[in-house]
């Protein structure tokens, strides 16, 4: 059996929930990652709704993708982009 | 938004990279301790994009390489036995024991398997009901509420034939031995960005007062990386300690509540050994008496016999931080990932895997991959 690319220690990837479901009392989902859509333990994110992200590690979501968060990076680097012309200015 | 892609941006890489040359006024020495993060920081040359008064050193955040050779004997033992079907975690097919990997013993007709997830190991125990399924379980923080999963589930759907062999190893007791070391060189630290989605951050907090260090929750893309690498040495010419979390779009401050619940429930703290670094006390998580029904070691009452280590090997010195793969004699020689002298070699996730990988033993200057090429046109402008 190959190995999946992503099995690998510790890495956590980003996934749309698809769908949600219950399998022998535990919640699931169907997470699209890319292309390639899985099956994923959804038991300890329970409050993610169809198309929200999850970080999804060995076939569980550890954790829900904070949208606002997510974009806080692009406004430090706006930021970081005024400091640098401050600094630098252009010749 | 994918929260992949945009992460990897080269002008936003590069206006980091530029904000870590204004900020870095003296010499810096700072630790990742993921070995995801290592992986990411040698494919796309990150290391060789910072000032030269900025080093990274790679941590042993690789549960694969660290996995105790004890741990991987026992492994072999269990999955040489004719009623049992083993499953693992590929990356720990390769890892060498004293009496040769996993891979190869599979080779010679032994029922091993790759799982994607432990869950799935869980659902094959249901579906071979005459055949006892040991699911090796090893992991940090971040794979141990789904390994909790696996044996909360077993147990609930009455899985008598489903066990795990585990040996899982927690971050924080492993940074407060480095930082106790008298050689220890590590000024700061990149923390565990996924290990910290279970667990929090508040954990990491007495450890930064206590040593007074920066330890900054860091992502595993460039970008995340980067804004890492800047916030810790910002705090570091500052001289301030304490913990931040630029990683929020996926780490609480509190993690993920019912993870710790059940990892509570299923396992307890115990020593733990780490390959190529030695015993670190409270460092690992075992089953409870509760669950000893699923404890694979008690269930087969396997030895491990201890060996020695390839002489040659420095993988102990490479996982404490104190060399670099390019550092060993072996390296790219006689140690590669098709033949492994040693633990760091093996997962993709090891330094000297992801070195090789990327090419560095076959360079004389600084070329490497195309991904470092490509950013490495950045570190010029800078």
């Amino acid at each position: 059996m190959p190995v999946p690319p992503d099995n690998t220690m510790c890495l956590g990837i980003p996934g749309r929930v698809l769908e949600t479901y219950r399998e022998h009392d535990v919640l699931m989902a169907r997470v699209q990652f890319g292309g390639v859509a899985k099956r994923v333990c959804l038991e300890h994110v329970p409050e993610v709704q169809p198309g929200e992200f999850v970080l999804v590690h060995v076939g569980f979501a550890l954790s829900r993708i904070d949208e606002a968060e997510a974009a806080r990076v692009f406004a430090f680097l706006r930021e970081l982009n005024q400091l640098g012309e401050l600094e630098d200015p252009p010749p | 938004m994918k929260y992949v892609d945009e992460y990897r941006d080269q002008s936003s890489a590069e206006t980091l990279v530029a904000a870590i040359a204004r900020a870095a006024t003296r010499p810096w020495t700072i630790m990742e301790v993921c070995g995801g993060q290592t992986h990411t920081i040698v494919k796309y040359g990150i290391d060789r994009l910072l000032p030269e008064n900025v080093e990274l050193v790679h941590g042993p955040g690789c549960p694969v390489c660290v996995t105790p050779l004890e741990t991987i004997d026992k492994a072999h033992a269990i999955a040489s036995r004719a009623d049992v079907t083993f499953c693992s975690f590929g990356d720990m097919l390769r890892v060498p024991g004293s009496r040769g990997d996993l891979l190869e013993l599979k080779s010679q007709g032994a029922d091993i398997r790759v799982v994607y997830s432990p869950l799935d190991a869980v659902n094959l125990a249901a579906s071979l009901p005459h055949r006892k399924v040991v699911f090796f379980a090893i992991g940090f923080e971040t794979t141990s509420p789904p390994n909790a999963m696996a044996a909360w589930l077993a147990r609930k759907r009455d899985l008598n034939n489903f066990s795990m062999l585990v040996s899982h190893v927690l971050v924080p007791p492993m940074m407060t031995a480095m930082l106790e070391a008298p050689d220890n060189r590590v000024q700061g630290f990149l923390g565990p960005g996924h290990v910290c989605t279970v667990m929090g951050i508040r954990e990491y907090e007495p450890i930064a007062e206590r040593f007074s260090v920066p330890i900054v929750v860091s992502g595993f893309e460039p970008l995340d990386l980067l804004e890492g690498i800047l916030r810790t040495v910002n705090c570091l010419e500052e001289e301030r300690s304490g913990v931040e979390n630029p990683y929020a779009r996926a780490v609480r401050p509190d993690g993920n509540p019912a993870s710790r619940k059940l990892i509570d429930e299923v396992f307890e703290v115990c020593d733990r050994k780490w390959r190529g670094i030695g015993e670190i006390p409270g460092s690992g998580l075992r089953l409870r008496d509760d669950y000893r029904d699923f404890d694979a070691e008690r269930i087969f009452e396997v030895e491990g016999i201890a060996m020695s280590e390839s002489a040659a090997c420095i993988s102990g010195q490479i996982l404490k931080g104190l060399k670099k793969p390019h550092h060993c004699p072996a390296f790219g020689k006689e140690c590669t990932p098709d033949s492994p002298l040693g633990a760091t070699m093996v997962s993709t996730e090891g330094a000297c895997a992801a070195y090789f990988a990327y090419g560095r033993h076959l360079e004389t200057k600084r070329t490497a991959s195309p991904e470092y090429v490509e950013l490495g046109r950045i570190a010029c402008k800078v």
